[in-house]
Parts: C-alpha cells; structure tokens; sequence
C-alpha cells in the first residue's frame, strides 16, 4: 500500500526542561508508515529547539504569540498554507487551544483539517471547574476551595491541613506551609492570574499520568498510563515506565465517554497510600512525553490524523507495558545565521541550513 | 503460592510490578526463590532444595523464608492458593 503524502503543522516546539509536546509529537507522527510527511514546525519562539531539528522538522514558521489573538493567526497560518498547502494543524500549546478552536471551521473551508475538543469541553475540566466535573462523574479529585480575599483563608483553616496548594486560576502552584506563605502566594498568584486563587489539599502518594485519545462520539481510541520514576525540582516529569492497570483503563474510556471528548487529553493522577486515584489535572492535549504510546504500541498522535482525515481508525484494545523513557538533554548545534534567518524572516528551512555542522564526525 | 500475573522477574534479579511500576531488587538466594515460586514449588520442597544446597540449620531456613514470602505477600508480589 502506498504511503499517503500528508503536510502537517506542529506547535510547540519548546523541547526544553520544561518541555511542549511538539517535538514528541512529531517523533509519533514520523514512526507512522503510513505516512510520508512534510513537517511544518510552528513556533511562537526563535529558540525553540525543534525549528533547528532539521531531522525531524522540515520547515519552521514563526506565528503571532496567542496574545495578539485569533485573527492574527489566521492569517499567518493561511500565509503558511498558501505556501506549504497544509493538511493538518495539530495545536500542542494549552494557550493557543482556544485561539486554533475559534479559527478551525475556517482552516477547514481551507482545506486544513484539526482535530480539537470544543471550547465547552475545555471549561468543563478546566482548573476552575474540575472538582465540580468529578463530583459529578463519580471520580476523586483532591478537596479544592476557591477563594476569592485573604479574609476567607482563616475561615478557611479549620477545614484543610497543611501542607495544602495554592494555584493560580490559569498557571502556577505552590506548596505551604503555614498561614503567612499562604497569604503570600494568594497575593502575588491574584496579583498575576486574577481570581479566585485556588487551595487544594496536597495528596502524597505516586504521581500517574494517563495519554489518551477520544474520536468525539465518546469513544477512547487508546491510552497509555505511565508512572513518573522522577521527577525534577519544577514538577516535571524526567523518566516513566508504562503500568498495566485496567482500572486506568477504564478511567480514560469513562472520561472520553461522559466528555466526548475529541483530540488528545491527559489526564493526572496521584495515586494515595490507600491505593486510591485522585484526578489532579486534565491538559486538553498530548503531554510531552507521548512518544512513549509509540514505544507502547499506541500511536496516538498518528491515529489522531487519521480520524482528522477521516481514514479508517481501529481503537487500540491493547499495549505493551514496561516500557520506559528518560528524558535527556543535549546541546544541539547550529549557526547563528540559522537563528538570525528565523528571527529576522520568520521561517527557516531544512534545505536552507548554511552549516552541516550536525553531520561532521 | 504464584507470583501475580504483571510481575515480571528479569535474570538479573529484579523484581518489575507493571501495575504499580515499581522495582524490587533482590539478592541471588531470593532469585532462586522465585524460579521455586514461578515453578510452582510447594514451600517444604523449597526448604528442602535450598538446605541441600547452602549450609544453613532448619531454624535459620524456616525464619529466613517466612519472612521473605511474608515481605513478598505484604508487597502484593504473590498471591496466595486458598
């Protein structure tokens, strides 16, 4: 059978310590025979790694920060097809979902197809909503209250123990441990995210993670749950070993049906001493480490373009587990006309790499 | 006794439980131990295999043993054959 020859945008190209899921997205798509691709990497930075991975990317475009709103996009994005003739657009940033949600009936007269969850399915799981989204469905998730002065933290300190979290209603948490850091998150997390600030009681156990993929019938497609072995001082995680556990399983299959949710989804959980799963988080996208579903014999990101394209998908009823990442970091090396090129034209391509410093032994 | 169906035993000695992803690593007595519980092994056969091959007294085998499938039981490595 020939290959289909498909040309497909990524974002988030930030391999970095804290890294965007692009790069491992692209991993997953180029392991797929059968595709024959063209890259078209999406970057918001000039110094996102993945726009001088010229193995992996084929070209890389420079796009509006999501800020500038979604018209901005468009445009540059409908600039990009009128040279690149796109496919597909998979978005990997949590801040550019709604942006890509808004201009995706548009992309799709153009010709470029997505495959994303609506804007009420992110609000449904959203920070601000989803312990009210497990109270419903039956699921655990660690007591939350959201809190809107520093007034109600001391009514607030009869109900939780230290140490518990403080988050901020978009991004940022932080572990207290008394009343006056508590206080002090509350005014800088406000001061920087709005309000309310939220307090969560803080679960100790082990930190499970769940990639999966939902067709938007209320299907699961597959998933793969994977254990954190280490995690660094920021949070993330640095190795993981995919867990055979049905029970996960059956979480993810229950969640892409009550959402019906559409695209890739993650989904965290601590797993307490009592052996009981609590849903700390949902991010409406791939994680980062996804290539790891590859190794596992789930290509999710792959499977993903072929329900987009309307090709033929068979949802996954089985994978491997035991197998294990190591995230690692290394200098890639470039020349700086590449990153001047990028930043002054806004593109750069692999056929234009002045070096080839990358294949001298 | 039978070790659960997602614990794998590598020939290095570990111990991998795919449900929990955790690691266990043990020491060769403890890998033979576990070839006698994989092989289905009845615990006297398994005292008598081992007293045969390492100078060890009854009492020490019996205690050093119990505890082992004990410590095994209470990592939910094994289950037990009611």
């Amino acid at each position: 059978m020939s290959k289909q020859e498909l040309t497909i945008a990524v974002t988030a190209l930030n391999a970095i310590d804290n890294p965007g899921p692009g790069v491992g997205v692209i991993r997953s798509l180029r392991a797929c025979e059968d595709f024959d691709l063209k890259i078209v990497g999406v970057s918001y930075e000039t110094m996102e790694p993945g726009v001088y991975m010229h193995d992996l990317v084929d070209i890389s475009y420079q796009v509006p920060y999501p800020s500038a709103g979604s018209d901005q996009l468009l445009n540059r994005l409908l600039y990009i097809h009128s040279v690149e003739k796109l496919d597909f657009i998979i978005p990997n940033f949590d801040a550019e979902l709604r942006n890509f949600i808004k201009i995706a009936p548009t992309l799709r007269q153009h010709g470029i197809q997505t495959l994303l969850p609506d804007a009420d399915m992110i609000t449904t799981i959203d920070k601000m909503h989803l312990f009210e989204f497990c109270e419903k469905n039956d699921l655990s998730t660690p007591k939350t209250w959201y809190i809107n002065s520093i007034d109600e933290i001391e009514k607030l300190e009869d109900e939780f123990e230290y140490p518990v979290f403080v988050k901020g209603s978009f991004y940022e948490a932080y572990k207290v441990v008394n009343h006056g850091q508590i206080v002090a998150y509350f005014n800088k997390l406000s001061a920087k995210w709005g309000l309310p600030v939220i307090i969560q009681e803080m679960v100790q156990g082990t930190e499970i993670d769940i990639a999966g993929l939902g067709d938007g019938k209320g299907n699961l497609i597959g998933a793969i749950p994977m254990r954190k072995l280490f995690i660094t001082d920021s949070g993330k995680g640095w190795s993981g070993v995919v867990l055979e556990d049905t029970s996960l399983i059956e979480i993810s299959r229950k969640f892409a049906e009550v959402t019906k949710w559409r695209g890739g989804f993650e989904l965290e959980f601590m797993r307490s001493e009592d052996n009981k799963l609590m849903l700390l988080e949902v991010n409406p996208r791939f994680p980062a480490w996804i290539y790891l579903t590859v190794a596992a014999e789930q290509n999710l990101p792959a499977a993903a373009i072929k329900l987009g394209m309307n090709l033929p998908v068979t949802p996954y009823d089985k994978y491997i587990s035991g197998k294990m990442f190591v995230r690692y970091a290394w200098e890639l090396i470039t020349d700086i006309t590449e990153f001047q090129k990028f930043s002054t034209q806004g593109v750069l391509s692999r056929e234009e790499t002045p070096l080839k410093i990358q294949q001298k032994k | 006794m039978n070790i659960k169906k997602h614990i794998a035993v590598s020939e290095s000695g570990v111990l991998f439980n795919g449900s929990t992803g955790d690691s266990f690593s043990v020491n060769p007595i403890a890998a033979e131990i576990l070839e006698m519980i994989k092989s289905n092994l009845p615990e006297e056969e398994m005292k008598i295999k081992i007293s045969d091959k390492y100078d060890v007294t009854p009492e020490r085998l019996d205690g050093d043993l119990y505890d082992f499938l004990a410590h095994l039981r209470q990592l939910n490595l094994v289950e037990v054959d009611e």
